[in-house]
């Protein structure tokens, strides 16, 4: 089995007396669009950067495409874009994704034309010779986006990338993600917009107080329905009797309420109201959103 | 050592595109401008009063004057160029960009270093080989040992210009210009402390002034300069402000050096293991 782009063993930091790491564990498999999400403070920003190296970690350790983190070599086939990306104002959009591509050891031709093929993706060609400094705040989002990709890496951390971009631009980060999962490039993707993540994301984890409380996967197979009945006739017995079919049941507003695990649970339930001769009026499913789960997760 | 020159290189461009280098040689040349046109009507004046020891002891009195207000220049710009080249990044979170690369971060901090050391060694050779130019065709004058006293103003600059990079492992902007001028100070006083305690034969006040001067030994450099860029009869006699009574020992270099040298390496290894 290959070994995974990413993983994390008890990675932990302290800043002082306050942890904003618990215990960050994690294996993120090669390929995999992930998403990490939590609650402002909760320690996501700080894990990323005891992934890259940007930050010691108090103890635990990890590994980055096989590389044990923090070590140069670690960091050679990885793209990262920071939450709050800053740059040099004053170099322009060519110039700067010129600079960081001599850093990762590029040059030539070969990096002109990966440069000339980043500012196309990401709509910024007519304005790579611009100075930085007059981009509006999503250009620069989106510009960042593009030193991220430089070199191709296997592996990109996305650290709130459609912060500061309209509707387009998220879309653009949309479809950038999705080429790189197409090239098989690893994404860790840190965003508050939930709506967003759904659709990108293979995987998620939810990360509380410095620490992971749940991973799930986002495919639909692996995710609860809400079910909503209405039925002629409720009792205690109805309810308790229902609880066979999934969990959290309750009535409210004269409907039944109650959380399911898979689709093939509705026809049983419905079987089993008919055999017992109760009228079903109404049975409403609905798969729960991202941001039900988030909510109840870390809320 | 390719990531080193990449971000030397940067740390220049940026030193272009900013306009700090067009301030610092535009006006550096201004100054040796100036001097020029205060030094031809002085020499003309020099030349028609007193004998040739007479002329040749003015002459040097005002090439060590421009010498010294460069020698202020060098200490000032060093520590200017250098004072926000990590600090700044660090603070605005540009450095994140970089520290991710596969860049060791040693590598960051002494491209930084030698950016900046280069613009300083632009800038003192424009300001002192300007003087000195200007000196030999204007007044036909050249200070003696200049070939060793300019590496020592480069020497001194660097002192400093490390302290500040070395200050901006950990420190903020501002805090670590007020660090390294502070220690400037210092300095500046352990050394005129030396000075007057070594013509008062107070010896309590010589040593505390060689001990600021091994705390940061940038004003025994310009000390030792000034010294050796004089004629002998003026040195050896101590007449003026420029010549020291108490000459810094030669070691005095080798030990500059080291500093530099210890001052570098612990300014790398503090930007390395700091979070960012």
């Amino acid at each position: 089995m290959a070994e995974p782009a990413l993983e994390a063993q008890a990675l932990r930091k302290d800043f002082g007396s306050k942890t904003a790491v618990r215990d960050l564990t994690l294996s993120v498999p090669r390929g995999e669009v992930f998403g990490f999400l939590g609650p402002n403070g909760a320690g996501k920003t700080t894990s990323i950067k005891m992934l890259l190296g940007l930050v010691h970690p108090t103890s635990g350790g990890g590994k980055l495409l096989g590389e044990a983190i923090g070590r140069t070599r670690a960091r050679a086939r990885v793209g990262y874009l920071p939450e709050h990306f800053a740059f040099h104002e004053w170099l322009q959009g060519r110039e700067l994704l010129r600079f960081h591509g001599r850093l990762l050891g590029l040059g030539g031709s070969s990096l002109e034309a990966g440069i000339e093929g980043l500012l196309r993706r990401v709509k910024l060609l007519e304005a790579g010779d611009q100075c930085l400094r007059e981009y509006s705040k999503g250009m620069k989002q989106r510009i960042g986006l593009a030193q991220a990709l430089l070199g191709e890496p296997d592996l990109v951390f996305l650290d709130e990338p459609t912060s500061g971009l309209d509707p387009l631009g998220r879309l653009l980060v949309r479809d950038v993600i999705r080429d790189l999962k197409a090239r098989g490039t690893t994404v860790f993707l840190n965003s508050h917009l939930l709506s967003e993540v759904e659709v990108t994301c293979d995987r998620v984890a939810f990360v509380k107080s410095g620490r992971v409380v749940r991973e799930m996967t986002l495919g639909a197979a692996e995710r609860d329905l809400e079910v909503e009945l209405r039925l002629d006739r409720v009792s205690p017995a109805v309810l308790e009797a229902l609880a066979r079919f999934g969990r959290d049941v309750r009535e409210e507003d004269g409907r039944i309420r109650l959380r399911v695990d898979g689709e093939e649970r509705l026809p049983e339930m419905s079987r089993w109201l008919a055999a017992q001769g109760i009228g079903l009026y109404h049975l409403a499913a609905r798969r729960r959103s991202l941001e039900d789960v988030f909510l109840e997760v870390v809320g | 050592m390719r990531a080193v020159l990449t971000i030397a290189h940067l740390t220049l461009a940026e030193a272009r595109r900013r306009r700090i280098l067009a301030a610092a040689l535009l006006l550096g040349g201004a100054f040796v401008l100036l001097f020029g046109v205060g030094f031809h009507f002085i020499a003309r004046d020099i030349r028609t009063h007193g004998s040739p020891a007479q002329q040749r002891f003015m002459m040097s009195f005002v090439v060590m004057a421009a010498l010294y207000a460069s020698n202020f220049l060098i200490v000032m710009t060093s520590v200017l160029v250098t004072v926000d080249t990590l600090a700044g990044e660090i603070g605005s979170g540009v450095i994140e960009t970089l520290c991710t690369k596969p860049v060791p971060r040693w590598a960051v901090a002494l491209g930084k270093w030698l950016g900046c050391w280069t613009i300083l060694a632009l800038y003192a050779t424009l300001l002192c080989g300007g003087v000195l130019l200007v000196a030999r065709l204007v007044g036909g004058y050249t200070p003696p040992n200049a070939a060793l006293g300019l590496p020592l103003l480069l020497l001194e600059g660097t002192v400093l210009l490390t302290l500040a990079l070395l200050g901006g492992t950990r420190l903020s902007t501002l805090a670590n210009g007020v660090t390294v001028f502070g220690l400037y100070g210092l300095a500046f006083v352990g050394g005129w402390m030396e000075q007057i305690g070594t013509l008062a034969s107070n010896t309590t006040a010589r040593y505390i002034g060689i001990g600021a001067s091994l705390l940061v030994p940038s004003e025994s450099l310009w000390q030792l300069a000034s010294h050796h860029m004089q004629p002998p009869i003026v040195r050896d006699m101590g007449i003026g402000p420029f010549s020291p009574v108490s000459v810094p020992s030669p070691a005095m270099v080798g030990w500059a050096v080291g500093y530099v040298l210890v001052t570098l390496a612990v300014a790398l290894r503090l930007f390395r293991t700091r979070d960012l």
